[in-house]
């Protein structure tokens, strides 16, 4: 038995090194999503509210049809290429002002544990001068309200912070979600 | 409960927390709230798969970026990406960044007073082998002063950033070199409690890679976590 590598922060700099694969639109080049685009608009803030201007967002997600592009997907094994151009990651820094965007189409629905389905979602990562180690959250779909109430990882968070891991719909269609970090709305990480 | 396999959980005081209070950006951005403990589902065992068509011939060369070669001792950096259990991880997407040999990263917000080097941007990426074997060519990077504490260094490292098989193998980490006197200062370093599993982030010097005449070589195995072989009931 090994024991896995200790994590280490990103620390300031991360862009040098990260920046070649950025993504912040998951649908580019794709002449069919499978998905009509959404974008997602938000903001990383710390425990005085401040913005993050030097981290950084990856999400993964399953594409329309809920089939993860990886061969550990039942959904996904043998199928052809065709369907699945659609990667399902996302990179973005976030800016001066913490924010951040990506442009997507909403997953689909997979199996969750108990033979349940997860309502649609994405896994996010954050990392960040000041994180030794990673943090991971889940974005969820507003317009799942059904789905989002039975989802079995939703069902594990109190039910009064579930709302930090919804995203919430705009005037222009769009959707927003904010990242804080500490304190008052802190928003829901998971140990995975 | 079924579940999918899963990938274990970290040993105790082998991985940090996020509040540590002597490295202090952990202060206002590490969470109050405890995590939640989750199983791992789909969404998790799954993961980017960058393989190859990321990466270019020559990306694994930071020494040559321009018609001049960068300026510094020059070193390889190899090893191997393994799993918990032992087996090699192939196909695993490596970035890597760092500061010159001057302590200087070629960045804006970077305001140390040391030279740039025009021949050396500091970025490299590569993807291990079917055995799990990665290798870089780089300039060995400097010590450089940052505003932690009063007088703080950082110990000479060079930065990681690893995809395995899935979203719950994710790791960033740091990759220091042996003897470097900082490292007993440094609170990065310090994060976690085990001594060994910090001093697992320390590379060794490696007369293997080492090419006489031209470049010592350095060693540094990364482990990621591994997967329980049946599934939980």
């Amino acid at each position: 038995m090994l024991y896995p590598t200790t994590s280490q922060t990103v620390g300031p700099y991360l862009h040098i090194g990260l920046s070649g694969l950025n993504c912040a639109d998951l649908t580019a080049g794709l002449p069919d999503p499978g998905a009509p685009k959404v974008v997602i608009e938000g903001r990383v803030i710390d425990g005085q509210g401040n913005p993050v201007p030097d981290g950084m967002i990856e999400i993964w997600q399953a594409d329309a049809q809920g089939v993860y592009r990886h061969p550990d997907d039942p959904g996904y094994a043998g199928k052809d290429d065709a369907r699945s151009a659609f990667t399902g990651f996302g990179r973005v820094p976030t800016e001066p002002d913490g924010s951040f965007r990506f442009t997507t189409i909403k997953p689909g629905r997979v199996a969750g544990p108990d033979g349940t389905w997860q309502a649609p979602h994405l896994v996010v990562s954050l990392f960040m001068r000041g994180l030794l180690k990673h943090l991971s959250t889940r974005m969820y779909f507003p317009d799942e309200a059904q789905a989002n109430e039975n989802d079995w990882i939703l069902q594990q968070v109190p039910a009064a912070r579930r709302a930090t891991l919804v995203a919430q719909q705009t005037d222009n269609g769009g959707l927003r979600w904010e990242v804080v970090l500490q304190g008052k709305g802190e928003t829901v990480f998971f140990d995975i | 409960m079924s579940q999918l396999a899963q990938y274990r959980r970290p040993f105790w005081d082998t991985q940090p927390g996020y509040r540590f209070d002597p490295y202090g950006s952990t202060q206002l951005r590490s969470p109050n709230e405890p995590l939640i403990v989750v199983p791992q589902t789909l969404s998790e065992i799954t993961g980017p798969a960058f393989g190859g068509a990321f990466v270019r011939q020559g990306d694994n060369d930071l020494t040559r970026i321009a018609s001049a070669d960068a300026i510094g001792e020059r070193i390889i950096v190899s090893g191997r990406v393994l799993d918990e259990n032992g087996r090699p991880v192939p196909d695993a997407l490596i970035e890597i960044w760092q500061a010159n040999a001057a302590g200087r990263y070629l960045h804006k917000r970077d305001q140390h007073d040391a030279p740039l080097d025009p021949n050396f941007s500091g970025e490299g990426r590569t993807v291990t082998d079917a055995h799990g074997r990665y290798q870089f060519k780089t300039i060995k990077p400097g010590a450089y002063p940052w505003g932690n504490h009063y007088n703080g260094w950082r110990p000479q490292h060079i930065h990681f950033s690893l995809f395995g098989r899935a979203y719950a193998t994710r790791l960033v980490t740091q990759m220091y070199f042996p003897g470097d006197p900082l490292l007993e200062f440094d609170p990065i370093f310090q994060c976690v409690p085990d001594v060994k599993a910090r001093n697992r982030l320390v590379a060794t010097l490696d007369w293997e890679t080492t090419v006489p005449e031209y470049a010592l070589g350095y060693r540094f195995d990364i482990v990621l976590r591994g997967r329980n072989a049946t599934p939980m009931e």
